[in-house]
Order: C-alpha cells, then structure tokens, then sequence
C-alpha cells in the first residue's frame, strides 16, 4: 500500500481545481475525448465491466454488469446519478463534488456515452447546497466548453445533465425511491422487478449510479482494466460467486479519532489500520471498543475484530450486513453501545417511509425498545424481542420491498450479538430504579 | 416565480417531475407554501391539487402558513458522529440559547431550528447547517457568535 497512489483525489487541494481549465489543465477530460473517438458505447462497457468496479452506493453491483443489463432495442435511456449521500457517517460524494466537479461530470459523459443516454439528472440532497452550487457551475462551463449540449466535441453523441434537488428524505436514495421522486411523487421504492434497467425514470431504461462510481470510470477509460485490477483485492478463487474488490475507495472516518476525514486507499485496507494509520488512532489516548464499518446500516465491528477487511467481501465474515459506503464511525471505551443503539434506531424508526408494515412498526417498536432500557425500564426479555423484531423485517426475511429494513435491522441484531453483556447489565442494573438515562 | 418554475419544465418528459422544483422555489421564497400555491402548481402543471400535496406532505421539509419558516433556517446534526462528539449538547444549548424547541421559530420570525439527520459534514463533527453554509467541529462560543452573526 505504502506505493498507493490516491487517483479520485489526486488533484484534491490544486487551487480553483473545480474550473474546467484547470481541471483539463491537470489532465483531465481527456478519457472523454478518448471514449468518443476511440471508442464505440459497446466497448466502453466491455472495459467498465472488465475493470470490475463494483458500486460504491452501498450495494457493489458491478457496474458494466448493471450498464449491459440495459435491453439493446430501447430508444431513451436516462441515467439518474445518485447524489443523495445521506447514510449516518458517510461524506465522500460531497467531496468529490465539491473539490473536483468536473471529475464527476467527466464519468457521467462517459457513461452516458456507454449506456446511450442523452439526459442525465444528478440528485442530489437538498442540504449539499455548496456542492449544489459547484456542480452548477461547473455544468454550465462543460455545456460552454462543449462537453455538454448538442453533438458532444463534434460528435453525434449529445447529452443534458440536470441537477435535481431532494426535500430531506433519506429514503431518496434507494434507487426507485430516487426515481419516484425525480418523477415528481412521494418517494415511495418501487417493487422489483421490473429493475430500473428495464423500466426506471419514467418508465424508460434507467441506470442508477453512484457519485464515486462514476468518478472511477474516466480513470479506467485512461488507464485501463488492467491498471484499476491492480489495486484491491482479487477475487478468492475458491468462491466463485466473489467478484473481487478492486480499485480505489474513499474511507470516510469519523467519531472518536484523531483525524477524521476522507481517505483514499486500494479496497481491503483493515479497519485497524484505518484508523490508526490514517486516523492517527483513538482520541483523548483511549483505547477503541467498537466501529460502524460501512455506514449506519451495516451494524457494527468489536474492537478485537478491527483487522477485518474493509472490502466486499471482509465485512460478512464479522457478521456485518457488507461494506456499505465504507464509511466508519469510531467509537471510545466510554462510549454507551445502548445510546449508540438508541440513536441508530431513531433514524430508522425517522426515516422508514411507511410502505410496507414490517419497516413502519419494526423501526418503531425498536427504537421504543431501546429508549426503555435506556431509561433503566428494559426487561431481560427485551433483548430476545428486539433480535425478533430485527429478524422479520428485511428484504432478506422477504418481508420488505427496499433494504432500508435490513439496514435498520442490521445493528440491533449485531448490537446484540456482540455487545450483549452490556445490555443485559443495563437491563440489570436499572430494573426498576430511576437513575439513569 | 412562475417564471423560475417554467424554466424547470424543459428539463423533463412529464410536467408533474416539476413539482418539487417548483415547491422548492416556492418555499424558497415564501418561507412555506400556501394552499394558492398549491393549486396553482397543480393547474401549471396539469394536476391534481391533491397530487401535489401527496407529494409535498411526503416530505417533512415544507411548511405550511401556519408554521412558516424564519428567515434563517438552521439544521443541528443530530446523527451518529454528531452525536459522540457533542451534537446533542449543540442542540440543547441552542434550543436555550433561543427558547424554542427543534421545530419551532423564534417570535421575532429570525431563526427556526430543527434537528437534521446526518448532514454529510461528519468530518467536521459535530456541525449545523444554516442559510446553506456548514459550520464545523462547533464549540458553545461558536454558537454565540454565530447567533450574533444571524441578522
Ligand atoms: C435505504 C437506502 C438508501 C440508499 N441511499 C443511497 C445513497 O444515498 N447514495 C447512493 O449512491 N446509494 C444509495 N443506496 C443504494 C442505491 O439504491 C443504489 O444501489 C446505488 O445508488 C447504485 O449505484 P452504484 O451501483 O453506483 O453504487 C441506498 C439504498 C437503500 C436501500
Ligand atoms: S422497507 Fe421500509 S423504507 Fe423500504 S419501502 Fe418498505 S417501509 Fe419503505
Ligand atoms: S453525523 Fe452529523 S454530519 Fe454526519
């Protein structure tokens, strides 16, 4: 690792970075001009797909795979950038909007050139404004240099971006929710199939994308599969269902170190090294009891399993829900895993957008389970109930129609596991007195 | 407004994907939307009032004339890396600080202040966003001057 050289945020930090001048200055929408002439749609997907870049909005979906989904006969196709980012703990889109707008924008060409798209809308939470902004900016100097607009650098390629702006909904970034939304609705996620490939935005052939994945695509338009395979790591030949973890990843690292803040590194680095490393380890000279690895949704890590991996396929070892959006929370000795728990399950209970019975009652019954032990009331049969009610909502259970359930399961289940002694001790210790809280 | 609203139409296949747009430049300008605005989307637009208020109750984010924005709207992090950092006592001081609760405005109209989910700043914990600007790593002397900043 110690050769890693960072590639989304390489250029992060050069002055006036986000004017195109200088973003072309530094190299940059030259994959463009080398995926318009150089390349037909078809074989930008075959080099997307051969570089295996999984998804970074929490699910890892390979990217080429989800782009060749798209039926061949269509005639509209829409790609809606996901830029909503709004998973607890997580804020590597808003850097990369906010520091190098035109990065973003040059793997939205790209791949609104692969799939055929000639409109793009970027969604982007309410609350991004300076990143809003930017972007906005940074759009109409494309369409002014020619990157956007009719015939793209002379060519028969003509593409729109717009920016569209949320209302405060975390929900809005599940993919269908995204697009239910877009089209001017509530953002209620929609029940798949049909997958957005076949019937998204207005019921035309949608490709929903990530920030931070559409950031990758001009680096491996340049420099090729091969380069991105290098980074990561490989596939574990004897499970053939793993697809790799490879490239770059933003870490975005937060709570109780030293150095908070977003780093680039190959996928895999371990969680331990993570935060000591770059994050110059625990505040205030404690030790370390816990960590979210991947956002709120993806449950929790003890301190003796740090050394896990943060990639694909690490996370699920450790019982956690999977890498997520990489992003990690850390957490001090002092720290109360039961406030931890209570305020996980507040923004569950929040931001559940009420379709389906098991998500609407589960979020709540949990979050009214856990203030209750909080407030010294549990009862020993508490932490059973919660696992129950954890355990029947989901998508995994079948029970849901979008993985927010899971995600709000994710914790309680794991909060339980692994740190079970401290609940029943709470439970213990208040049954029945005041204090507390 | 209507104008800054019909900017928004080419933009979409379908008329109705304008309806948050337009709420936005609506509550922008009007710190909440009224019924008339409503029903006047809803006619630009080629809907039903009651589509558009669907769509709008959806999201917590509008307010309506009974309880409209102040001129300054300020969000406290109220999420999971805010919080071990202090983002629970930023939003008690605050709500002393200015005698409501997260909601609620300031008689004088100047401030409405609510929690908000992770902010996406958890870098800079714990932290608060107001008239678009995020204010970072924020201690109790911050927030007085930030106050006294707030015309
Ligand atoms: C409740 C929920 C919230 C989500 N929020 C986001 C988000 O804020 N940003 C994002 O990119 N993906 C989010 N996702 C994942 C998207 O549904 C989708 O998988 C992703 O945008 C696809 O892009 P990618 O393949 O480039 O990662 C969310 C999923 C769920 C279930
Ligand atoms: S699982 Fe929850 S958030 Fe997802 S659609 Fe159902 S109720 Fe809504
Ligand atoms: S938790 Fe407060 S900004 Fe993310």
């Amino acid at each position: 690792m110690a050769d890693f050289e960072p590639v989304l945020l390489k250029n992060m930090g050069a002055p006036e970075l986000e004017q195109l001048e200088v973003y072309k200055r530094l190299g940059g929408y030259r994959a463009v001009e080398q995926a318009l002439r150089q390349h037909s749609p078809e074989d930008v997907v075959k080099i997307v797909s051969d570089s295996k870049l999984r998804g970074r909005g929490g699910a890892g979906f390979p990217c080429g795979q989800k782009w060749s989904f798209l039926p061949p006969q269509r005639t509209t196709t829409y790609l809606c950038v996901n830029a909503d980012e709004s998973e607890p703990g997580t804020f590597n889109n808003r850097i990369l909007m906010e520091g190098n707008p035109h990065q973003v924008l040059e793997g939205i060409i790209i791949a609104c050139y692969a799939t055929k798209a000639s409109t793009a809308y970027i969604y982007i939470r309410y609350e991004f404004v300076q990143a809003y902004h930017t972007l906005d900016r940074a759009i109409r100097e494309a369409y002014a240099a020619g990157y956007l607009g009719k015939n793209v650098l002379g060519t028969p390629f003509s593409l729109d971006v717009f920016l569209h702006r949320g209302a405060g909904a975390y929900i809005c970034g599940e993919e269908t929710a995204l697009i239910e939304s877009l089209e001017g609705k509530r953002a209620w996620p929609r029940i798949k199939p049909p997958f957005p490939a076949v019937e998204g935005a207005f019921r035309k052939p949608t490709v929903v994308n990530n920030i931070e994945t559409l950031a990758c695509v001009p680096h491996i338009i340049e420099r090729g599969a091969e380069w991105f395979k290098s980074m990561g790591v490989p596939a574990d030949p004897a499970n053939p269902r793993d697809m790799g973890s490879y490239g770059p990843k933003l870490y975005c690292l937060s709570g109780h170190v030293n150095r908070p803040g977003c780093y680039e590194l190959p996928l895999g680095v371990t969680c331990r090294q993570l935060i000591e490393d770059q994050g110059g380890g625990v505040w205030k000279g404690r030790r370390a009891k816990a960590a979210i690895p991947g956002g709120l949704s993806m449950g929790l890590l003890r301190e003796d399993e740090f050394d896990t991996r943060l990639d694909f396929s690490g996370l699920g070892k450790v019982g956690c829900l999977g890498l997520g959006t990489a992003a990690v929370v850390v957490f001090d000795e002092a720290t109360s895993m039961i406030d931890v728990l209570y305020n996980t399950c507040r923004f569950f209970a929040h931001e559940s957008c009420g379709q389906c019975t098991p998500c609407r009652e589960g979020t709540g019954w949990m979050v009214r389970i856990v203030d209750r032990i909080r407030n010294g009331q549990g009862r020993t049969e508490d932490l059973d109930l919660l696992v129950q009610v954890a355990g029947s909502m989901g998508i995994m259970p079948g029970t849901t129609i979008c993985g927010l359930a899971d995600g709000a399961a994710w914790p309680v289940k794991n909060a339980i596991q692994k740190f079970r002694g401290e609940f029943e001790e709470a439970v213990r210790r208040t049954q029945g007195s005041p204090e507390a809280a | 407004m209507r104008q800054q609203i019909r900017e928004y139409l080419p933009h979409y296949p379908t008329k109705q994907a304008a309806v948050l747009p337009a709420l936005h430049v609506v509550h922008e300008t009007l710190r909440c939307v009224p019924e008339q605005a409503v029903e006047e989307i809803a006619e630009m637009l080629e809907l039903a009032p009651a589509e558009v208020h669907d769509t709008m109750s959806f999201y917590q984010f509008f307010r309506t004339p009974a309880n409209p924005l102040g001129r300054h709207r300020c969000w406290v992090c109220r999420s999971i890396s805010c919080a071990i950092r202090g983002g629970e006592q930023v939003l008690e001081r605050m709500c002393q600080k200015l005698g409501v609760r997260p909601g609620e405005t300031t008689p004088d109209g100047r401030i409405t202040l609510e929690f908000a989910e992770c902010l996406g700043a958890c870098d800079f914990a714990p932290c608060l966003l107001v008239d678009g600007v995020v204010h970072k790593n924020l201690t109790d002397q911050d927030l007085d001057e930030l106050l006294s900043s707030l015309p």
